[in-house]
């Protein structure tokens, strides 16, 4: 076999394979404040905002890279990253989607987001993120009708910069952990959302986040607010090309429910997860939190994490409003030699809170899979109530589960259960369904697929039906 | 405290006839303690505790020096009534007694100037100071095939002519194959404001059953730190049960290697606090082999301004299949001010396992009050009621009947 085929042998592997050649605008490589400076200048922001950004750099440099989660990796060289890529065609931004870029498109149609047509279709509002800058919105006039704002982070900044003002950072201040920190420093782009009081989204509104350029840390930034008694539901997924080298990904999503208000946050998460070697891979350092801000309150994140060499986060809610409901639903699946470490925090601190947490891990292979969670019950918080749940499930013995759930309860009104099994798919079960004619691969996403129906059912059926074939499709090759 | 500890070891070493050797050993150790110092809240396993200022503020500059040049007087009030046992009495942090009455000489073998040999892996400040400043380790070994007839009772009693803030002190147990102890530590205060330091070790060998019961009830203001160490070959059973209620501040830590095949670790625990009390329990049980077993129930009852903390840990080799391994921590908050942390972990490489663990807290529940009380019992009693039969669950978990009832008697459940 010659090396290109060897190459396309490769690429087969991952079905999101592939990267554009789009020429990349790119700040100097490293990070300092001139970088800071390029990347603010270059989106025209105005100053409050690289006050913001200088602010959080300031604090970044005291700041130590943190060493206590379970998946170890080598040493990231902070100084020889990218911290600024922008797709060329991007300078003179296209009024709409005919100007886009051919290639651009044919990018998307390879993800399976034919933008046009699945707008159309699924009536779903796309915000799609190609490197760090979005390249295009639809379905705004829909929504604008509504009142709904629905665009990039950088437009928002422009356009509704009291909104930005007032809420960004709030959630997660810049005098945030390392990774939050880095990111409020050197945020590029991501989406902004903000719903108008007793709006209920007509839509799923959703994003695809993509990481192209090599040697480019994404650095995303959303924020979401509902205001008084709206509804929305949001939708991320993600996939990545391959890539040899790993990729640093340290997004921020600050989601702000007021009172009487319900945010639905749901991920699909599929990026490259490395060879079968362990080789390669996205890290996805991700710092996601809910503040139910108002009375009545709700936030609800639900995940399903497939991709990634390694996953390194906890989304969580922080139950401030009296009433305010915090729900995390996860299914984490890693295979090879992937590592998660990941799960939630509720910290209750307003009256008659209630959280609650349903966690799938599956781990098969060589890799390694941590449910890490917090459930923090303040003294003034009384008559909450929490209820925990996570599983994990094991597939061969070359595999790790672990589970450390840190439980806090300050207030004697209140009621916390923990609940945590470890087990492998039975005989049985597999005897069973290999008997009514499935074969051994077939049993056991039936099986998986069942384990984790509690979770799957929390997704918009848009999701759900793919990632219900993406668990199956995750577990190839681990049977057997 | 540098300073203090410092000449407090030198005045040590003048006066007591160490080898040279074993001044040398001390002195690492010693080295090696004050690298560290005390453990505080930035450790992962004092997350909950914060050892460091828990001392500074309840006893302030802790002292060494304590002048064993004269025995004390061993005061037999604090033994326990109604039980024949063997005895080993601990005043201030020295042995003053050593009685095996009801045994067999032959079979039991005391040696008082055994070497403990540090085999934790983990760096453990509070052993680097207790190896620095035990005065004297007690190897205790069971000989083959024999069964201790009566209980042995360790009692650790301090008097008022103590000098020192610190006491440390040291047992190594040795169970030899078939051989069985019964053992209960039994905290009995005189002296108030001590930081008391004290590590244990077993082996047990094959088939060899350890029932250790430590009971810590007398209400005192000292800090305790316990540190069972458990090593178990094949067929091999530990039982552990701590009633920790007295202290002002307790941390028990029990780590336990189940080496052997069909070895199995049970323990048990009772936290009944009041009144600014701390205590913590702190369990790891590696499960190293196949077919091993491990059980865990820690319950805690909480009054006013009383803090308890539950870290339990199993860990599961990827050698370890068909492991079993349980815990369950349970709380019942009783008043505003009461606090309760866990932290009960997993960590699991094996796929042919059955973990798992629960972790429930909350107050008292008032439909089941209501019930008691429209049965004719007044607030009060039904409280007790439900607190006593919350507790019970654990001490019927004791599976030796004599001892037991002792400690139905000492906390006064009925059942």
């Amino acid at each position: 076999m010659d090396k290109r085929e060897k190459d396309i042998e490769k690429l087969k592997d991952y079905k999101y394979g592939f990267s554009t050649d789009i020429e990349n605008i790119r700040a100097p490589k490293g990070l300092n404040e001139d970088v800071i400076k390029f990347i603010s200048n270059i989106k025209k922001e105005p100053k409050w905002m690289l006050d913001f950004r200088l602010k959080a750099f300031e604090r970044f440099k005291q700041l130590k890279e943190p060493n206590w989660q379970k998946p170890k990796y080598p040493k990231i060289d902070y100084q020889d990253l990218y911290y600024y890529a922008a797709p060329k065609s991007m300078n003179d931004k296209p009024k709409s989607l005919d100007e886009l870029d051919p290639k651009l498109l044919e990018t998307y149609k390879k993800l399976g987001i034919p933008l046009q047509e699945q707008a159309r279709l699924n009536g779903i509002a796309v915000d799609a993120v190609f490197d760090s800058v979005s390249v295009a919105t639809t379905f705004k006039d829909e929504l604008t009708k509504q009142g709904i704002i629905f665009c990039s982070m950088s437009e928002a900044i422009q356009k509704h910069p009291d909104l930005v003002k007032k809420y960004l950072g709030t959630v997660i201040p810049t005098t945030d952990h390392f990774f939050a920190t880095l990111n409020s420093a050197v945020f590029t782009d991501g989406s902004f959302v903000y719903i108008p009081e007793g709006i209920k989204c007509p839509m799923e509104l959703s994003t695809y986040f993509r990481i192209n350029a090599s040697e480019t840390g994404q650095f995303e930034r959303t924020l979401i607010i509902a205001d008084k008694g709206s509804y929305v539901s949001y939708l991320e997924g993600c996939t990545a090309p391959m890539r040899d080298e790993n990729q640093l990904h340290a997004a921020n999503v600050e989601l702000i429910a007021l009172d009487d208000a319900e945010i639905k946050y749901s991920t699909v998460q599929n990026w490259y997860p490395g060879d079968e070697n362990g080789k390669g891979g996205i890290y996805n350092f991700v710092t996601k939190r809910g503040l139910c801000k108002g009375k009545n309150s709700k936030i609800s994140w639900t995940q399903v994490e497939t991709g990634s060499a390694i996953t390194w986060k906890y989304p969580s809610c922080i139950l401030k409003g009296d009433n305010s409901i915090g729900e995390f639903y996860s299914i984490a699946i890693t295979n090879n030699h992937q590592k998660a470490d990941t799960g939630t925090k509720m910290i209750h601190l307003g009256k008659n809170t209630k959280s609650k947490i349903i966690s799938k891990g599956i781990s098969a292979g060589f890799s390694d899979m941590t449910y890490r969670g917090l459930v923090d019950i303040n003294s003034k918080a009384k008559n909450s109530s929490n209820y925990t749940q996570c599983d994990s499930l094991l597939m061969g013995n070359k595999c790790g589960a672990h589970t450390v759930p840190y439980i806090k309860n300050k207030n004697f009104d209140s009621n916390i259960a923990h609940e945590a099994t470890t087990s492998k798919i039975s005989e049985e079960q597999l005897h069973y369904c290999q008997q009514r004619g499935l074969n051994p691969e077939e049993a056991v996403g039936l099986i998986v697929n069942g384990f984790c129906k509690e979770v799957l059912q929390q997704l918009p059926m848009e999701f759900a039906v793919e990632a219900q074939k993406l668990v199956g499709i995750s577990l190839e090759g681990s049977v057997g | 405290m540098t300073e203090q500890i410092k000449t407090d070891f030198e005045k040590i070493v003048k006066t007591s006839a160490f080898s040279e050797k074993d001044v040398e050993l001390k002195k690492m150790y010693l080295n090696k303690f004050l690298e560290t110092g005390f453990p505080t809240r930035k450790l992962e396993n004092w997350k909950f505790s914060d050892l460091s200022q828990i001392i500074k503020k309840n006893i302030g500059e802790l002292s060494f020096y304590n002048d064993y040049s004269f025995p004390y007087k061993v005061d037999t009030s604090i033994f326990i009534e109604g039980l024949e046992h063997n005895k080993i009495v601990f005043i201030n942090g020295r042995v003053e007694k050593v009685d095996f009455t009801h045994e067999d000489h032959d079979k039991i073998e005391i040696n008082d100037d055994f070497k403990f040999v540090d085999r934790l892996e983990d760096n453990n400040s509070l052993l680097s100071l207790n190896n620095a400043f035990t005065n004297k380790c007690f190897k205790i070994t069971v000989k083959k095939n024999y069964s201790l007839k009566k209980p042995l009772v360790v009692y650790h009693s301090t008097n008022n002519k103590i000098s020192s803030r610190n006491i440390n002190l040291k047992l190594e147990f040795q169970l030899e194959q078939n051989s069985s102890l019964r053992l209960i530590d039994l905290f009995n205060d005189g002296a108030e404001n001590n930081f008391i330091n004290i590590f244990y070790n077993f082996d047990l060998k094959e088939n060899a059953i350890l029932k250790n019961y430590k009971i810590d009830k007398v209400q005192n203001k000292n800090i305790r730190y316990s540190y069972n160490n458990i090593e178990q070959d094949n067929n091999s059973v530990s039982e552990t049960f701590v009633l920790s209620s007295g202290s002002n501040f307790s941390k028990n830590e029990i780590n336990c290697n189940l080496k052997g095949e069909y070895s199995s670790a049970f323990v048990n625990g009772i936290f009944s606090l009041n009144d600014g009390q701390h205590h913590e329990v702190r369990t790891t049980i590696n499960h190293l082999v196949e077919n091993t077993k491990s059980y865990q129930l820690i319950k805690s009852v909480l009054g006013k301004n009383s803090k308890s903390a539950y870290q339990g840990k199993i860990f599961v080799d990827s050698k370890a299949q068909k492991t079993d391994g349980y815990q369950l921590s349970k709380a019942i908050l009783l008043d505003e001010t009461s606090e309760f942390n866990a932290k009960p972990e997993l960590e699991i490489y094996a796929d042919d396992v059955k973990c798992s663990h629960g972790s429930a807290s909350g107050s008292l529940d008032e439909n089941s009050i209501f019930y008691l009380m429209s049965r004719g019992l007044n607030y009060q009693q039904s409280k007790e009621l439900l607190i006593n039969g919350f507790l019970l669950d654990v001490v019927e978990k004791i599976t030796d009947t004599e001892i037991k009832n002792l400690v139905k008697n000492m906390i006064g459940l009925k059942e």
